[in-house]
């Protein structure tokens, strides 16, 4: 039936969840993965993805480099339910446990290119003082029960977050057939495509 | 004592270590030899060398001079961290040692540090070198490094001290490059180095060190002061390297090789002494003393500070500064600059008066990324305006715009208010008097006249003169005549103004002098107005004349004028006089003609003529008359004109007079000034009667004014209708009160701001205020007078200044409504006003009445300017204009519509995706929905289809019985609703479903963990612990097992010896002597089957089938095996579904069948036997436990020991009852016979049961009663937070009921009461019997763990289905009303978990009812399943168990103990009466027995039918005879509900059927649906028998009892001929 034209699109997807900023933080490692609605099916690559700990950098931008790299492959009748990369890091606190440092998520991309997303995380707030100060105490901060909560709205009027730090995303999307179904996404702003990234680090 | 000692004495050993350290360090490669050599050579080195050294030398000489002084301090202070750790020897060794020992120390320092004296002294080199390497090192390190990193890094970190330092260091380094090298003149050194140096090329150090070169340089300089040799700097030689190359020189001179490496490699210890650095700190930095700086240091020379401020002039207040701060800027810039710019004239430093902002500057946010600040770059958009719907009839075309209306209220003065004392009455007046007068003296209207008279006079003078010829004569007479009469009136109204004026003018003296009396009457003036009259001297003489001559002018002008009068007159007269002349003539010819006829009229015809002659008469002298003229002109003149030479006065009104001050006042009138403080006035600005805006509060003055000085800019939309402003005032804090309104008229388009002028608006108020002081009120009679005359009443009034413009925009074009629009209004705002009033304001909507307006107010049609109005009224009155009457929130939703609803309803994707997102169940879940219509099958919506076709239409397929088919539907429904409401509730989330926080711990449990902390890391005896739980979303198919461990069992059925056909064993008999249980194992199967007369055998093995996956033990031996074995099998959740809501719904039951193993000799030839074994396994069933998924699953674990249901009849099989009493088993054991199980049963992985939802369901209860049962819930809970506590149930309609109200006395059927009526238990029993034939249906299963929703016992008898809390009630109920004491007990069970029983009480005991299976237990059955009881619920009250424990072996039922039962209901509470939700009675129909019959019938087909599908392989034969003859056993059966039926039945049997062997039983159900009944059958595995001739027998016995209740007995054997 290839005279009828394609039935799904696909997007493809790669970049790396580049580097972090948390001030207050040191020895992060992130995990990623996607959520995505009920017609999205990835086809290929790692829908989730556990990376290295990294240390601070010992220059002024302190930044916490992963360059973890993503690449996944969805296919999808229907845009509804786009996939959005949903990122949680973890560090040892002063104890040495592993708690959650920040949540956060941001769609893909949806139109081809290279695109760079600095997405704010947040962790969710104690209840109370008292549970702030145990749950420092004993090493067991509040968590989501799934980090995937945060790319959907249902059910966040309960919670309190607080701000932590930003995660660098690098995305290369490349989408097929999007706009033979009739989805136009259109390229980018042709000036915005960045090229490689200006060297960081110069001190401004 | 001792530590002194040990450090001494570690020091002495660091000495020696470090001497030898320092050595080894220094010379690595040099042996101890060469060292010497070189120590003695060196002093002969030469000049040169001493002459490089020379420098540090004698820096180093002071350096270690001071070192051996200050040694054993510093040395200890510097090296004490890095000392060995102590020797702990000064405990141990003895006293007399020690003080050896310390004695020979100190001895052997003395004299090693004499040595080292002497030996600098006398050989000054080694020493130097020693001690310049640690300096070298510090150059290295210090300089090398430190300006390549360090120092850059700390001018990063704290900018302002490093900067200051390199500044300095910089400033210094100018002064030290001053000193001239002198050119040309090679040091000795150079020139030394010119010879020997082999100038290798050495990077590293060249390029790096300049800067610290030349700083070590500056440093040695000023250390060194004048030093003969100035260092050589010219050609970056430095000292460093003339050191290196010097040790290059030595080692040279040695004859020693050395690398390249060795110049950096070599470096001693670093070492630095504190004093050096401190020396070298003190050149580097510099430390602004805190001292005051004297003032002439801050001044040029010879100037004496000025201050500013002395001299008047305005100085802003300094910022706060410490005082030491200022000292030490002020020393800084002074040693830093010498420039004095930094001070002002005052010798302070400059400063701005406050710089800080005023206001809150967010700080730009630091963000890395180029292209996010530009994506965060905002752009100002003004906000758009809305343009109103109503709007678009008026100029529809019109550009919608901000008109902008400027009022300017500038402030309130009251002329009259009611805190105004008598003097400020007599104030206002004279103020209104004087701002009268000073109006009319601006226009001077008087001498305006005067002028215009002057001027007509002047004309009529030049018209009479003969001038102008040109004019006809007539012209100019009627000219001067117009002029004439024009000066007459000019003149009047002169008069009349110069009369005005004048009384004025007496009138503001008069009341000037009222008050000035007044004041001195009341000895205080409050005003401070001042009148002064200013005489204004004129000349008298030219007055005189002037006055004179006006006189004249105006006497001859009347003078004129009377004669005009005359002529006019007598012209009159004569015309007259010659038509009376006429007329008499024409008279005395009638009278001739008719004389005689009219006699009798003479006096009225003579009359006639009289009045004609009259003014002929009367023309006055002219000198009389002019005397009199003159006469009245100067009377005249007298009154109303200031007379000749008298002074003009000129009053002037000041306002310098001064207030008496409070003290001097009466009380009362200190009270009014009080009073008057506390007032304040503000303004709203009403547009369009709405407020817009108002002005600030301001108090009100002394004066009676009030400045408010506010501009209100109004963006307007609408054409202003009306401008009001109210006047508040404000007493104290009480409230406001609205003074007055004040009518603002809208002002002209052409007055723009900027032109407006400030207008003042007089406003009056009829508020009527009485005053206890001195303050005359509003609206009240007061007097000057003392006696009370003379009464005057005013009302507070007052006058606004204020200005209403219109705004001027950016372009300069004035923000006014347009043209078209304002129009309309504007042109005749009355009319506007009108229409507005006729239509009302709130919009031009009813254009009927427009229209009618516009015909009454006969709008010109053809003006231009009413063209769209009428224009609309046209298109109104035909209709042709659709005029909404709703108010349309999203307008343009049908043109954003890209397709009509119709197109979308049948688009079958559209469609998908909306019942995808309203979660219907066939579509929850739907995963990838096509991108194209047409790739939808037709056919994904036809069960949805089918669903919602047949939810109305019952059908009977599925269901053998329409009643059953019509709850079933009815069941179906309630469960849709239910689940529809628990989707709705699941999109309700907490915060525990959300976030994982762990729970507060207290002290308990921190001190568990704690205890934890020092608990054994591999305990001897280690607890259990909880298993992990799984949530179960990411869970798949395989992921869970269920895990069954079978333990043991007890009391199994035995064989029965088949021989038993022949002998009649009597009932009584029971316990067989023979049965030798103790050597089973003595038996081999062929042999038992050989003989199985005498040998009682079971070989039993348990079969877990579960999900149509069995799996089965090994087989053990005798009535009492023990397998202990864990079974595993694999669950399956449906659809693969594995979330909470999905597995809490699975129905699937785990069936535990026992069977015995027998095994049975095949060989048909004995002459084989020993050859071969040729044996067939059969296998009997001999008994089942089933256990609903749903309970393993919400309780995790099940663990204990089951009663087997066994079924009353099992042939070939008999109870073992003398093994109880000879394995000494207690004796209660033996009151409930029945066999048991051991099992432990749970899941792996365990999964997080789903919880309930939190839905508060609504409730017509009292509210009070919620609240206590929430108390007694809670205060429960916190007791025995694990027992079960009920007080409120959901009904099935979602409503709260409280418990109790479901408890009431219920008649049972007359059919069962009447079956035993002398035997009480019996009928309780059969009672009981008859409540577990109703169903069992959980209500997590049907409602997916929601809620139990607890129906009534009519609502449960028409269902015909209930989980254990119906039948409890309906049991409960029962008992009630056969009279017996009973409750409800809530408690925890196995295998249910929490459920409910029955607790009757009897005569001595208390029995426990399971009203499932309507079994009774005894309090003290140990096997009873009820583990624990949570509380009572009695028909009017609660009991909870607060005994110690909970299970009923150990509780006592006394609920009237206080202590061991709280109840909900006591003396604090009394129980109110609650009405039950039971019905009246319940009314039992009789089952139609035909359609009983007809079911049965049914039934058997279908297991017939059944048991020949399972067995595909082999023929299943069926035995008529035996069918027939167990047909015949199952409605005994029924009758005797089971029991003590079976030896009989068997006996019976035996002697129908004769030589057969047969297995069989039958199985007894209540009636629900056919499934169950077929799974039963199934389970037992009867048709597993693949013996050829092997023949079945089934039957099926319906017994209906009333209301539909069906009890079920199917009857299944397999019978084998015995040959």
């Amino acid at each position: 039936m290839a005279a009828a034209g394609p039935s799904v699109f696909l997007l493809m997807v790669n970049g790396q969840v580049e580097s972090a900023q948390f001030p207050e933080y040191d020895e992060l490692y992130c995990k990623y993965c996607f959520v995505y609605g009920q017609d999205w099916a990835p086809t290929a690559g790692l829908e989730e993805g556990i990376s290295q700990i990294t240390s601070k950098s010992q220059d002024v931008r302190q930044a916490l480099v992963w360059n973890f790299p993503i690449d996944v492959t969805f296919k999808s009748t229907n845009p509804y339910g786009w996939p959005q990369i949903v990122l949680s890091v973890y560090g040892p606190d002063v104890f040495g446990n592993d708690v959650v440092r920040g949540y956060g998520a941001v769609h893909v991309p949806f139109s081809p290119g290279r695109h760079k997303r600095t997405i704010p995380m947040f962790v969710p707030e104690s209840t109370s003082k008292l549970q702030r100060l145990t749950s420092w105490f004993m090493g067991r901060r509040p968590e989501y029960t799934d980090p995937k909560v945060v790319a959907q709205g249902e059910g966040r009027e309960v919670t309190r977050v607080r701000s932590q730090g930003f995660v660098t995303l690098l995305f290369n999307v490349v989408t097929k057939d999007m706009r033979k179904l009739g989805y136009d996404t259109g390229p980018p702003d042709t000036q915005r495509a960045s090229g490689p990234s200006p060297p960081q680090g110069l001190p401004r | 004592m001792n530590p002194k000692e040990e450090k001494v004495k570690i020091i002495t050993e660091e000495f020696i270590e470090n001497d030898e350290d320092t050595g080894v360090g220094r010379q690595k490669k040099t042996s101890k030899v060469a060292r010497q050599k070189r120590k003695k050579r060196l002093p002969t080195a030469g000049p040169e060398e001493m002459v490089s050294e020379s420098p540090h030398l004698g820096h180093q000489q002071e350096l270690v001079q001071e070192d051996s002084d200050t040694r054993s301090l510093s040395m200890t202070s510097r090296r004490g961290p890095r000392s060995l750790p102590p020797i702990p020897s000064a405990s141990r060794t003895g006293f007399a040692e020690f003080s050896m020992r310390e004695r020979m120390r100190e001895k052997l320092q003395a004299a090693r540090s004499k040595a080292e004296s002497t030996l600098l002294q006398e050989i000054p080199t080694p020493r130097p070198r020693r001690l310049r390497s640690p300096r070298e090192k510090e150059l290295e390190t210090e300089f090398g490094t430190e300006p390549g990193e360090e120092v850059q890094r700390t001018q990063q970190e704290d900018d302002s001290q490093s900067y200051s330092r390199v500044k300095f260091r910089d400033s210094v380094r100018k002064i030290k490059s001053k000193p001239p090298v002198p050119p040309g003149f090679p040091s000795a050194e150079e020139a030394y180095n010119f010879f020997t140096f082999n100038f290798d090329p050495e990077p590293e150090e060249s390029e790096e060190k300049p800067k610290a070169k030349n700083r070590d340089g500056t440093n040695q300089e000023e250390e060194e002061g004048e030093e003969e040799e100035p260092p050589v700097q010219g050609e970056h030689k430095t000292d460093e390297e003339e050191l290196l190359s010097a040790k290059d020189d030595e080692d040279f001179l040695l004859g020693l090789d050395h690398r390249a490496e060795d110049f950096v490699a070599v470096r001693p210890a670093d070492y630095e002494s504190v004093h050096v650095r401190l020396q070298m700190e003190k050149e580097l930095l510099f430390v602004p003393s805190r001292l005051t700086v004297p003032t002439y240091k801050k001044l040029p020379e010879n100037v004496q500070p000025r201050f500013l401020e002395d001299e008047g002039l305005y100085i802003g207040a300094r910022p706060e500064v410490p005082r030491a701060c200022q000292n030490i800027m002020e020393n800084r810039l002074l040693t830093q600059e010498p420039g004095r710019k930094w001070f002002g004239d005052d010798g302070r430093i400059l400063a701005l008066p406050n710089p800080t902002k005023g206001f809150p500057s967010r700080p730009p946010i630091l963000t890395r990324e180029q292209d996010i600040k530009a994506e965060l770059e905002t752009l100002y958009k003004k906000a758009v305006k809305y343009v109103h719907r109503s709007q678009h009839m008026i100029g529809s075309g019109d550009p919608p715009g901000n008109f902008q209306l400027d009022i300017d209220i500038s402030g309130l003065i009251f002329t009259h208010h009611p805190c105004f004392s008598r003097e400020h009455v007599l104030a206002a007046k004279l103020a209104q008097l004087y701002d009268q007068y000073l109006a009319r003296h601006q226009r001077n209207k008087a001498k305006f006249l005067t002028d215009k008279l002057q001027a007509l006079r002047n004309a009529v003078q030049t018209g009479l003169n003969p001038a102008k010829p040109h004019k006809s004569l007539d012209t100019t007479q009627k000219a001067i005549n117009e002029y004439k009469s024009e000066i007459r009136q000019t003149r009047k109204l002169r008069d009349a103004e110069q009369e005005k004026d004048r009384t004025l003018l007496k009138t503001i003296i008069k009341v000037w002098k009222e008050m000035k009396s007044l004041r001195e009457f009341q000895r205080f003036t409050n005003t401070p107005l001042k009148l002064v009259l200013r005489k204004e001297k004129v000349d008298q003489k030219a007055d005189e004349e002037a006055f004179e001559a006006e006189i004249q002018a105006e006497i001859s002008e009347l003078l004129e004028e009377h004669m005009e009068e005359y002529d006019q007159k007598m012209e009159g007269y004569r015309a007259a006089y010659q038509q009376w002349k006429a007329w008499k003539k024409a008279q005395r010819a009638k009278k001739k003609k008719k004389k005689q006829a009219v006699e009798e009229h003479p006096d009225g015809e003579v009359e006639e003529p009289y009045p004609g002659e009259e003014p002929v008469k009367p023309v006055p002298p002219e000198p009389t008359d002019r005397a009199l003229v003159e006469q009245q002109v100067r009377e005249r003149a007298a009154r109303s004109r200031r007379r000749p030479g008298e002074p003009t006065l000129v009053p002037e009104l000041s306002l310098a007079g001064s207030i008496s001050p409070n003290e001097q006042c009466p009380r009362a009138e200190v009270l009014r000034r009080e009073d008057v403080k506390r007032r304040s006035i503000y303004l709203k600005v009403i547009f369009n009667d709405k407020e817009v805006s108002r002005t600030e509060s301001r108090p009100l003055g002394a004066d009676f004014r009030v400045h408010f000085g506010q501009i209100f800019n109004l963006q307007i939309f609408n054409w202003p209708e009306s401008l009001t402003l109210q006047v508040y005032e404000t007493v104290g804090h009480s409230g406001t009160t609205l003074l007055a309104e004040v009518f603002l008229p809208v002002p002209e388009t052409t007055i723009v701001t900027g032109r407006a002028p400030i207008e003042e608006v007089e406003f009056s108020s009829n508020q009527h205020v009485t005053l206890d002081h001195e303050g005359v009120g509003s609206g009240v009679p007061f007097s000057f007078e003392a006696d009370g005359s003379n009464q005057l009443i005013l009302m507070t009034s007052g006058k606004v200044s204020n200005s209403v413009s219109w705004a001027i925009g950016e372009n300069g074009i004035p923000l006014i409504p347009p043209l078209s629009e304002q129009n309309i209004g504007f042109r005749s705002a009355l009319k506007r006003a009108d229409a507005i009033s006729s239509i009302g304001t709130s919009g031009l909507t009813d254009l009927k009445k427009l229209a009618k307006w516009a015909a009454e107010s006969k709008l010109d049609p053809n003006d231009p300017n009413n063209a769209p109005l009428m224009q609309l009224i046209s298109v109104a009155t035909s209709g042709e204009s659709y005029v909404p009457e709703f108010f349309r929130l999203e307008q343009l939703q049908q043109e954003f519509n890209f397709v009509s609803d119709e197109e979308l309803n049948r688009s079958k994707r559209f469609r998908l995706l909306c019942l995808r997102s309203q979660e219907v169940p066939e579509f929850r879940n739907y995963k990838q929905i096509p991108a194209y219509d047409r790739e939808i099958m037709e056919k994904v919506f036809q069960d949805y289809e089918k669903r919602l076709r047949d939810r109305n239409v019952i059908e009977t397929k599925d269901h053998t019985d329409t009643h059953r088919a019509i709850v079933a539907k009815y069941l179906q429904q309630v469960r849709e609703s239910v689940i529809n409401r628990f989707l709705i509730a699941k999109h309700h989330f907490l915060l525990s479903d959300l976030i994982v926080e762990e729970e507060v711990p207290n002290i308990s449990i921190l001190g568990l963990s704690l205890f934890k902390l020092a608990e054994q890391k591999r305990p001897l005896r280690p607890r259990r612990k909880g298993r992990k739980k799984v949530t179960a979303q990411t869970l798949s198919d395989g992921d869970i097992k269920v895990l069954v461990n079978v333990i043991r069992a007890y009391d199994i059925p035995v064989r029965k010896p088949t021989a038993s056909k022949f002998q009649q064993p009597a009932r009584s008999s029971r316990t067989f002597s023979e049965k030798r249980a103790a050597s089973p194992t003595t038996h081999s199967p062929t042999h038992s089957a050989d003989y199985p007369l005498g040998q009682v055998l079971v070989r039993p093995f348990v079969e877990v089938s579960f999900q149509r996956t069995i799996c089965h033990t090994t087989t053990a031996e005798g009535p009492n095996p023990s397998w202990n074995e864990e079974l595993e099998l694999p669950f399956r959740a449906p659809n693969g579904d594995y979330s909470t809501a999905s597995l809490q719904s699975v129905k699937d039951d785990v069936f535990i069948n026992i069977f015995d193993e027998v095994l049975y000799d095949v060989l048909e030839d004995d002459r084989e036997r020993g050859r071969g074994i040729h044996t067939r396994i059969e296998r009997h069933w001999l008994g089942s436990v089933k256990i609903p998924f749903s309970t393993i699953y919400f309780q995790a674990k099940i663990d204990g020991t089951f009663k087997i249901d066994i079924p009353p009849v099992l042939l070939g099989y008999s109870k073992e009852r003398s093994l109880i009493l000879e394995r000494g088993f207690d004796a209660a054991r033996s009151l409930s016979a029945g066999s048991y199980i051991t099992l432990f049963i749970t899941i792996e992985p365990q999964l997080v049961p789903g919880e309930s939802v939190r839905e508060k369901f609504d409730s017509q209860e009292d509210e009070k009663l919620l609240q206590a049962t929430e108390k007694f819930q809670t205060e429960c809970a916190l007791k025995f937070p694990h027992r079960q506590c009920l007080t409120t149930v959901t009904d099935i309609s979602g409503k709260t009921v409280f418990v109790t109200r479901y408890l009431k006395p219920l008649s049972p059927p007359q059919e069962l009461l009447d079956a035993r009526p002398n035997d009480p238990q019996a009928t309780a029993e059969l009672v009981a019997r008859y409540v577990s034939l109703i169903p069992f249906l959980p209500d997590t299963v049907s409602f997916a763990g929601i809620c139990d929703l607890w129906s009534t016992s009519d609502q449960f008898l028409d269902l015909l289905a209930g989980d254990e809390e119906e039948h409890a009630v309906l049991l409960c109920n029962y008992f009630l009303s056969l009279g017996k004491k009973a409750w409800l007990m809530m408690g925890s069970a196995i295998p249910e978990g929490p459920t409910a029983y029955v607790l009757t009480q009897e005569q001595s005991h208390y029995l426990i009812w399971n009203p499932c299976t309507g079994h009774f237990y005894g309090q003290f059955d140990t096997f009873c399943p009820l583990k624990s009881v949570g509380c009572l619920i009695g028909p009017d009250n609660i009991w909870f168990n607060t005994q110690q424990y909970d299970s009923p072996l150990r509780i006592n039922f006394d609920v009237t103990k206080p202590k061991l039962w709280k109840s909900f209901f006591s003396r604090s509470l009394p129980y109110p009466g609650l009405s039950s939700v039971q019905p009246e009675e319940l009314i039992y129909q009789c089952t139609d027995k035909a359609a009983a019959a007809e079911l049965q019938d049914r039934i058997e087909k279908i297991l017939k039918e059944k048991i020949m599908d399972w067995r595909p392989r082999h023929l299943t034969r069926w035995n008529r005879y035996c069918t027939s003859a167990l047909r015949h056993f199952l409605p005994v059966l029924e009758r005797s509900r089971g029991e003590d039926v079976e030896d009989d039945h068997r006996a019976e049997l035996l002697k129908q059927l004769g030589d057969y062997r047969f297995s069989g039983f039958p199985l007894h159900m209540p009636y629900s649906e056919l499934k169950p009944l077929i799974e039963a059958v199934y389970s037992t595995g009867v048709h597993n028998i693949d013996v050829p001739n092997v023949e079945f027998a089934l039957a099926v016995y319906i017994h209906p009892y009333p209301k539909n209740v069906l009890s079920v007995w199917i009857y299944v054997a397999s019978l084998i001929r015995n040959r």
